[in-house]
């Protein structure tokens, strides 16, 4: 798949919350193809201590409107900065990187898609993508409380959702793996995005359950090129870069004990 | 259209700018952003004699104005290189360079043998300066005896261009410089990455996870800057200069202290057109001081 160097339009600024802001991008020339799972890495402008670019998600992509959708939670100086962009502004994005989710496998296949955190982004676009393909995804999304939970309408224009909050005010109280819907329900495969260690407990569900899973990782990036070898993660086939064999592995593929 | 040729040694360049060992790849990583063939060289990834894992997760920290790196020569050895890579960029028609490492003079000497076989390769880059592998590496290029003994071992077997990349973590890097050249180096490259270490300070354990690693980028370039003007006065041999390159400008310095190609390694992670950006930009510096040809600035400091 071609990569693009862009400096595309941010037409659409929004804030979920507090602690997030949705950028809506748009360019003059349709949007390049891209694939669900895959991530753009965003040159961050005006913040002297950011010097490499920042890897973020596809949150969607609106191809009648042409906008490509970032989904961003602000935690260092970077993602401040681009929580400060105006509409009209440019922001320069190389992209489309990484292998992105699998391709649909059946139509009618039943896909639980996981997302915890900043990690229900691109489980929005894959969401969308199966649905299309005549295939069944489910949402399961975690996060701390209702106010941390994002896209809500989005992820429920598409497909079932399921919700849980460590705080319970809003779903089942608890984390992801323990929503009952899990007990009740099978699916033919597990798409997952969020903290390590609700990556793991998922990857162990799906273990016990016989159920295939992949995870999409976040790695510390420099090149998003698959050059520098600075992301890599231990595979049972060695050392493989995240950017470029990944974001999204098959769990069975990496050394975790689950 | 100033004259941008330039010569390091036996090898000729259309253009002075190289794309930076560890940072590009094999080129073909890039090839979407650029015309590979529109960059002077591309130094391809350190390769060592047996395939090396490289070093644990996390290998790279980013600092003010640069980052540090432990990637430890993560390859799959030279003979998967010469069997499956080099088929794939052997027509590319620019100046290929293979970066070589190594943890002992044999493996340093039989690694570059097998690519002196390599029709298209017109060269190598010696590296004896990294910092980020226990054994061998940056321990050749600490020490004059070292260098000299590693670029001799080298030369006996390799009789093409022999490039040598010199480690500024080093006392007197002038007296490195002359014991390469004295070894039978055709040319050398500085810098190498600079040690350096982040510690996180809730952990209060060190970032990286060999705790040490290279600082490059920006931050690293008036130190680099200063390597080769230093280097330019002990040796008679082409320089290569790198370290922290961003744009034509930064490469102007590097060329009036004394260096006829420069490489960019860093900046590639944040423009990957970076190289052929620097090229025209050189091009139109000439241009705008009335310079026809890039060797009218080479060593042109003003006394
Ligand atoms: C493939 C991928 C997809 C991602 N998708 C999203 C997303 O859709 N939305 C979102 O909000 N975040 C996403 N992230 C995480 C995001 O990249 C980091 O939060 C961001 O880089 C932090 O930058 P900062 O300057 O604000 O923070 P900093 O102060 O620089 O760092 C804060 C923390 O952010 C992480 N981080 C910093 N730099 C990098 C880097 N170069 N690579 C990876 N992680 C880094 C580290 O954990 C660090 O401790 C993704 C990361 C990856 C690797
Ligand atoms: C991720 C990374 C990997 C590198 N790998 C190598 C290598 O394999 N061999 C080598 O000689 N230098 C290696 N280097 C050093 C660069 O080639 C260059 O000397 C250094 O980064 C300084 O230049 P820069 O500031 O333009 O990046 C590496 C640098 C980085 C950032
Ligand atoms: S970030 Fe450079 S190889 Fe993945």
């Amino acid at each position: 798949m071609k990569k693009y160097v862009k400096d595309l339009t941010v037409a659409e600024v929004s804030f979920p919350h507090e602690q997030y802001v949705l950028l809506k991008l748009t360019d003059k020339e349709p949007l390049p193809e891209t694939r669900p799972g895959q991530f753009v890495e965003v040159k961050v402008e005006g913040s002297p201590r950011t010097f490499l670019r920042r890897p973020i998600s596809i949150n969607y992509v609106d191809r009648e409107k042409n906008l490509l959708w970032l989904l961003i939670k602000k935690v260092g100086e970077g993602t401040h900065k681009l929580a400060e962009l105006k509409v009209g502004e440019r922001l320069n994005v190389v992209f489309p990187l990484g292998n992105g989710f699998s391709p649909v496998q059946k139509v009618g296949e039943r896909v639980l898609l996981v997302g915890g955190g900043v990690g229900v982004a691109p489980m929005l676009d894959y969401g969308k993508y199966l649905k299309e393909q005549g295939a069944n995804p489910v949402f399961l999304l975690g996060a701390r409380s209702k106010n941390d939970l994002l896209e809500m309408d989005f992820f429920k224009s598409i497909a079932p959702v399921y919700v849980t909050t460590e705080d319970g005010s809003e779903g089942e109280r608890g984390f992801v793996t323990q929503h009952s819907v899990l007990t009740q329900e099978t699916f033919d495969r597990i798409s997952v995005c969020g903290p390590k260690p609700m990556m793991v407990s998922v990857a162990r569900y799906a273990k016990q359950t016989a159920t295939p899973c992949e995870v999409s990782l976040e790695n510390m990036m420099a090149c998003g090129l698959g050059a520098c070898l600075c992301c890599v993660e231990k595979t049972i086939k060695g050392n493989v870069c995240v950017c470029k064999e990944g974001p999204v592995f098959d769990v069975n593929d990496l050394t975790w004990e689950v | 259209m100033a004259d941008l040729t330039t010569k390091i040694a036996g090898i000729t360049m259309k253009n002075p700018v190289m794309a930076a060992s560890g940072t590009f790849g094999y080129g073909l990583e890039f090839a979407d952003f650029v015309n590979l063939e529109e960059i002077g060289g591309i130094i391809v990834k350190g390769t060592t004699l047996h395939p090396r894992e490289g070093n644990d997760y996390p290998r790279m920290v980013e600092t003010a104005s640069g980052m540090l790196n432990c990637v430890g020569l993560q390859n799959k050895g030279v003979a998967y290189f010469c069997e499956h890579i080099y088929p794939e960029i052997k027509d590319i028609r620019t100046n290929m360079i293979v970066n070589v490492s190594g943890s002992t003079l044999e493996d340093y000497a039989e690694c570059a043998a097998r690519i002196n076989a390599l029709e298209n390769i017109p060269a190598i880059e010696l590296n004896i300066s990294c910092p980020n592998v226990k054994q061998g590496g940056m321990a050749f290029g600490v020490t004059t005896d070292g260098a000299y003994s590693v670029v001799k071992a080298v030369r006996e077997v390799y009789d093409k261009t022999l490039i040598v990349k010199l480690s500024p973590n080093v006392t007197s890097i002038s007296d490195i410089a002359r014991a390469v050249q004295d070894a039978g180096a055709d040319a050398v490259s500085l810098i190498n990455t600079l040690m350096g270490m982040v510690i996180d300070i809730e952990k209060r354990k060190p970032v990286l996870s060999i705790a040490t690693g290279g600082l490059s980028g920006p931050a690293v370039k008036s130190v680099a800057v200063r390597c080769v003007w230093q280097v330019a006065k002990a040796v008679h041999i082409p320089i290569v200069g790198l370290g922290g390159i961003m744009t034509a400008e930064d490469a102007i310095e590097f060329f009036l202290a004394g260096a006829s190609a420069i490489e960019i390694g860093t900046a590639n992670f944040i423009d990957p057109a970076v190289t052929v950006k620097v090229a025209q930009g050189i091009n139109d510096w000439l241009d705008r001081h009335g310079c026809t040809s890039l060797t009218d600035i080479i060593g042109q400091l003003e006394a």
